[in-house]
């Protein structure tokens, strides 16, 4: 830290000492504002979004996570959309891992510095900017039309088009931080690994791969949260609004309607009654349960392991 | 990541030949995932581009230009949705750019190590915030408590509530890319800068704070393409399913580009089969595609030269 280095906070103090800093003392306290604005609205709207979940949650218990969707409200539930979360979250992790960390791993330790590196490269980093909603179209003329064609029921609007989507909108997610977490791992290690007769990929495998370990799952799990809080593609790649029954067996859960919990929340958000709006709040909160603790996992597994080379 | 961070292992050091071959199979199978990406670049410029122009071929080209968006009724005045976009960016950015930017400020330069272990988290939680979630927040709680009675006439759906949300969802984007430009100025200039007598905010605000500029710049236009991509946001909280009427005014109901191609695909009469509304939704994300693609590549450049700068 710049500001903590013994100079800076001599000077500092010997200088303060002589006349009051008033620019100073104001910068600081915008800063400071600022800082705690972010604070205050997160702190406002868990609250607010608890406050208004906890009449349903007292009212309802485990019911409202184990009813399904419904135009009643008073025995309406987000099961569809927790299983359909947790299915889409499994599969956008198997699909979008390995295919995310072995490009990484080909842009950092295979790839020479040639023209076609540089595409891919120029072509990811602007992929990851895409706004997600134009993945939806990508979704539905592609993923969608494909799983159609091949005669699916429901016109191929399952949840694994549904997964093959959000795992192209955080496919270069996963590999921007992958590529970072391997950068990050010091030259010393593989030139050891080849020293000793290993090869390229014995090198990868053993040494890079293990020691850019934490880096890469933290922002993979980071990502995973991401798709697991997405809506906008999964609107047009397939995912149902309102309710909709499936005979619960293992091949519809896969080839059959489908939803998420994201889409849950704006199906009720839209509903003009009012006892949709405490069960959407109480929706918000079991997403929110769902996507912070990824984010938490993955923010307590950086700090863990955190490393200075 | 174009350049290698190692050098390749010595030519007769490799081993046996099948040794070889399967190095060279296993960097084969690397590049097929690599160019995984590339094809799923190609598919979205397809698929886009290829409805887009069959909706200008199908519509009549002064359907461009109406009194509002109105998909179902043949009015497809991309304007309407442009000038929406505009409204909640600008409101969005007037929020985001200087809460992300002096927040960036602070966590580089002022925050000790065990507070940016504290703040750090609140914005990487904040930023872990699905959009939907925000959305109905901005509906429920940052219309009527902030936008209705600072305007008494606001609707209760409205692009200016939209806005704000869309701005708390760019602060943590901002702060982080501005944070990460500050920290690479070097430490010497802040050294030198004390070493002159200089207080610790002329340190901040004349010496890094320019050195930094780009990467700033950088945060403030990938937060603008952020801004504009954002859809779920507006979708709930803007109104406006079926179309809207051309405006100026944030404190009406209104469309973004994004958020007409979500009131597309959720409208009563679902999106299917071969009409111009349909095909619109392609049209619109090829305007939307382009748009922050420019952006991208603008902001993008700026990062790099904070890179090559230190």
């Amino acid at each position: 830290m710049a500001s903590q280095s013994a100079t800076s906070i001599a000077v500092q103090r010997s200088l303060a000492r002589q006349r009051r800093d008033a620019t100073g003392l104001a910068f600081s306290i915008l800063l400071l504002l600022a800082m705690l604005l972010t604070l205050v609205i997160l702190v406002v709207l868990l609250v607010d979004q608890v406050t208004r979940a906890i009449p349903v949650f007292q009212e309802r218990g485990v019911d409202f996570l184990t009813s399904g969707l419904s135009s009643n409200p008073a025995n309406a539930g987000v099961f569809q959309g927790l299983v359909g979360s947790i299915v889409m979250g499994m599969l956008v992790a198997v699909l979008c891992f390995p295919l995310g960390i072995l490009t990484a791993v080909y842009l950092e330790e295979y790839a020479g510095d040639n023209l076609l590196t540089r595409f891919i490269d120029i072509n990811i980093r602007n992929l990851a900017g895409v706004p997600s909603i134009v993945y939806g179209l990508l979704g539905l003329t592609v993923f969608v039309a494909f799983f159609a064609a091949l005669g699916f029921p429901n016109n191929g609007r399952n949840i694994i088009a549904g997964a093959v989507t959000l795992t192209a909108l955080i496919l270069p997610i996963v590999i921007i931080t992958s590529s970072e977490a391997l950068r990050s791992v010091p030259k010393t290690l593989r030139e050891g690994g080849y020293g000793v007769g290993a090869s390229r990929w014995e090198v990868t495998r053993q040494l890079v791969l293990p020691a850019a370990r934490p880096g890469i799952l933290t922002g993979t799990i980071l990502a995973l949260a991401r798709a697991l809080g997405e809506t906008a593609p999964l609107l047009l790649a397939g995912a149902i609004l309102g309710t909709f029954s499936t005979s619960g067996s293992l091949q519809d859960l896969f080839t059959g309607p489908y939803t998420v919990l994201p889409m849950t929340v704006y199906d009720w958000a839209r509903k003009p009654q009012e006892e949709f709006r405490a069960l959407t709040s109480a929706a918000i909160v079991v997403l929110l349960v769902l996507t912070l603790s990824f984010n938490t996992l993955a923010i307590l597994l950086r700090n863990r392991y955190q490393k200075r080379w | 990541m174009a350049t290698p961070t190692t050098s390749p292992a010595p030519r007769t050091l490799v081993g046996s030949r099948a040794r070889r071959r399967r190095e060279t199979a296993i960097g084969r199978f690397f590049l097929a995932c690599a160019l995984v990406s590339v094809a799923i670049t190609a598919f979205i410029i397809y698929t886009v581009l290829a409805q887009a122009i069959e909706f200008l071929l199908a519509i009549d080209l002064s359907q461009l230009v109406a009194p509002g968006w109105f998909p179902r009724r043949g009015m497809f005045d991309v304007a309407t949705l442009i000038i929406g976009t505009l409204i909640v960016t600008l409101i969005a950015m007037l929020i985001a750019a200087p809460v992300g930017v002096l927040s960036a400020i602070y966590l580089s330069e002022y925050a000790t190590p065990r507070v940016r272990g504290i703040v750090k988290p609140v914005l990487e939680v904040l930023a872990g915030i699905p959009s939907v979630v925000l959305g109905f927040f901005a509906l429920t709680f940052i219309n009527p408590a902030i936008i209705q009675s600072l305007v008494p006439g606001a609707k209760g759906f409205n692009l200016a509530s939209a806005a704000i949300a869309v701005g708390i969802l760019t602060i943590p984007l901002i702060a982080s890319i501005a944070e990460d430009a500050m920290r690479a100025v070097p430490h010497a200039l802040r050294e030198a800068s004390y070493g002159l007598g200089a207080r610790r905010v002329t340190t901040a605000t004349r010496v890094v704070l320019p050195a930094a500029v780009s990467g700033i710049v950088a945060a403030i236009i990938l937060g603008v393409s952020r801004a504009v991509g954002e859809t779920m946001v507006v979708a709930i909280a803007a109104g406006a399913s079926g179309g809207s009427l051309r405006s100026w005014n944030p404190f009406e109901s209104g469309q973004t580009m994004t958020a007409a191609m979500a009131a597309l695909a959720t409208g009563s009469d679902q999106v299917a089969g071969n009409n111009a509304a349909f095909q619109s939704l392609f049209f619109v994300g090829l305007v939307l595609f382009v748009f922050t693609l420019l952006l991208n590549v603008v902001g993008d450049s700026f990062v790099r030269r904070v890179r090559q700068a230190y």
